[in-house]
């Protein structure tokens, strides 16, 4: 085993936590071979169940098995964190690595466009962008996507201000190092570990959002299943089929407990000076 | 005589002042007219109190930072009139070892990647001839093989400003600009890294620029001596010369500071009075004058010119 994975294998909080978000990757993804009914499938006899052999998490107002829905739900929530994550991280890590190391006006323009944007409210944002463009799945991560490019610009941005003038960045241009390598090579490394606490951090943000666009009906369009859609539709019966509301919570809490975690031992790992203690 | 290697003429570095909220005051004059020779093979040292210019002297001869006025000639060839590929293509003649070897290496690389930089930036060799070079040179500074693979927290300050140096030498270099580079660590090493650099000298045939602000060490190390005082070179002689005969108020005074390491030694301190001043606004005339010991009238008129008064001693003041 090389020492990388070595590492990898003996922080029990990865394993952990990798364990849970790969369960709930191969729920996802092999979602119709696991799931015990089709997810828009009602049952009307058994409307507002509760846990049955048949229902194992019961069912809700039409007589949906509500396992069936959260394993599907999983897949939207997992596919929405991270592509909208994805699409941040990379533009952020961009305009903050040329706004922190060119400076000058450069900076000005591109943080002066990144304050507009922080200066919505993440959620109304969001509905702004789901309106224009309509709502599904593929707007909703587009529209998630951009609201969380600010956070991940002004991070690296940090991170880079505090790095630049290091003397290393120096030497490698005493070196004669071009400004890509410089940029992508000395300073991107040392950006990582802030990137990465906020990448695990923004991918449960997302999936959060998505629940609150999916909730006020922007996001995720029923009859699909979403978990924040079905926590919508629950609340009208939380009295009656309280497992309607509990089990998507539940699903949604372990699932951005064991991302913010994973993100934290993640940036620890890859950080040289905390190895070996 | 030989021909310079490096020839500073009337360097000048300006910073733009940070004045009050409206807009922009002045300038700061960092580097402010510096004349500088340095032939093949010796070592010269810039010595100076804090905030004098020499660092950023260093740095803009290696043009890491613009200078704003000058000529540099490298060689015989202006620097500053370079663009920037073919001052990369010079980078590989003139190398700086930092200060801090804390803040140098990058953290996230190894040694071996550390060293393999410069090689692979320059394209120099194929990727077995850089690994051999990369071992030969880690061996030399005085580390071993094993060291290639560790990453920079692993080492010690000492360790570390060896790694500086190996990176700063395997392009061999014929100039390096070795900025402070023992101030940061124990005394007891400070001598091993100076050992060290003297060696290399001799066996790569370098020419140090020695920037450094202990007096003890510059003796230990130099050919001749360029002192600064904001942003100017008031005195320039051979090592001996200058500490013996020291000719600009500034130097005695200097000078009169280095303890001697004999407690019955009664010596004459020459304490300055007054700070250092700012560079954003300097003295008129002389910028000592405020401070000499020996200030005359024409001191706060005219600036003294840097002038031979003796053959190889350079002193920029009006006192015969």
């Amino acid at each position: 085993m090389n020492p990388f994975t070595k590492r990898f294998m003996q922080n029990k909080t990865i394993v952990v936590c990798g364990i849970i978000l790969a369960l709930i990757a191969l729920a996802a993804m092999f979602a119709p071979l696991i799931a015990p009914h089709d997810p828009t499938e009602m049952f009307q006899e058994n409307r507002l169940e509760s846990s049955s052999s048949n229902f194992l998490f019961g069912t809700d107002q039409f007589g949906r098995d509500l396992l069936s829905r959260i394993i599907y739900g999983a897949r939207v929530s997992l596919i929405v964190g991270i592509s909208s994550v994805l699409i941040s991280v990379v533009f952020g890590t961009i305009f903050g690595l040329v706004a922190g190391y060119f400076g000058r006006w450069l900076d000005s323009v591109i943080m002066r466009c990144m304050d507009i944007l922080f200066a919505f409210p993440e959620i109304l944002l969001a509905l702004a962008i789901v309106a224009a463009l309509g709502p599904g799945t593929w707007n909703t991560i587009l529209a998630i996507g951009i609201v969380n490019i600010p956070i991940f610009t002004r991070t690296v941005r940090g991170a880079v201000l505090s790095v630049k003038n290091l003397e290393y960045v120096e030497s490698a241009r005493a070196i004669g190092a071009k400004t890509g390598r410089i940029l992508f090579l000395e300073i991107f490394p040392n950006v990582t570990a802030p990137l990465l606490v906020q990448g695990s951090l923004a991918i449960s943000g997302a999936i959060l959002t998505e629940s609150a666009l999916s909730f006020l009906g922007l996001g995720i369009q029923p009859p699909d299943p979403s978990w924040g859609g079905m926590i919508s539709e629950a609340r009208r019966y939380m009295e009656l089929a309280p497992g309607m509301i509990v089990w998507p919570s539940v699903a949604m809490t372990i699932t951005i407990l064991a991302f913010n975690l994973f993100g934290d031992a993640i940036r620890d790992i890859l950080d040289p000076r905390h190895r070996g203690k | 005589m030989t021909e310079p290697l490096l020839e500073v003429k009337g360097l000048r570095k300006l910073f733009p002042g940070t004045g009050g909220p409206l807009g922009k005051k002045g300038f700061v004059r960092a580097v402010d007219g510096v004349d500088l020779t340095i032939y093949p093979g010796e070592t010269v040292s810039i010595v100076g109190e804090s905030g004098c210019g020499k660092s950023t002297t260093g740095r803009c001869i290696l043009r890491l930072i613009e200078p704003t006025e000058g000529e540099i000639l490298f060689q015989g060839k202006d620097l500053t009139k370079l663009n920037q590929a073919e001052l990369r293509g010079m980078r590989r003649d003139m190398q700086l070892v930092f200060q801090d070897p804390f803040a140098s290496l990058n953290p996230r690389k190894t040694i071996r990647q550390i060293l393999l930089d410069p090689l692979q930036i320059h394209g120099i060799g194929t990727a077995a001839e850089r690994r051999k070079q990369v071992e030969e040179m880690i061996e030399i500074v005085g580390l071993t093989k094993q060291h290639l693979d560790r990453y920079p927290h692993e080492f010690s300050g000492g360790q570390r400003q060896r790694i500086g140096i190996a990176r700063a030498l395997i392009l061999r270099p014929k100039l390096i600009i070795a900025d402070e580079p023992v101030s940061a660590l124990d005394v007891s090493i400070q001598a091993q890294v100076l050992n060290l650099l003297q060696d290399l000298q001799k066996e790569f045939q370098l020419t140090y620029l020695f920037i450094s602000h202990d007096l003890s060490v510059v003796r230990h190390i130099s050919d001749r001596v360029a002192v600064m005082y904001l942003g100017k070179v008031v005195e320039v002689a051979e090592k001996n010369k200058l500490y013996e005969a020291p000719q600009h108020p500034y130097t005695k005074a200097l000078l009169s500071a280095v303890p001697v390491p004999n407690p019955d030694y009664r010596k004459q301190r020459i304490i300055l009075e007054g700070d250092l001043p700012s560079p954003a606004n300097p003295p008129t005339g002389c910028t000592f004058h405020p401070r000499c010991p020996s200030c005359m009238d024409i001191c706060q008129t005219a600036a003294p010119r840097l002038q031979e008064k003796e053959a190889g001693h350079l002193v920029s003041c009006h006192l015969e």
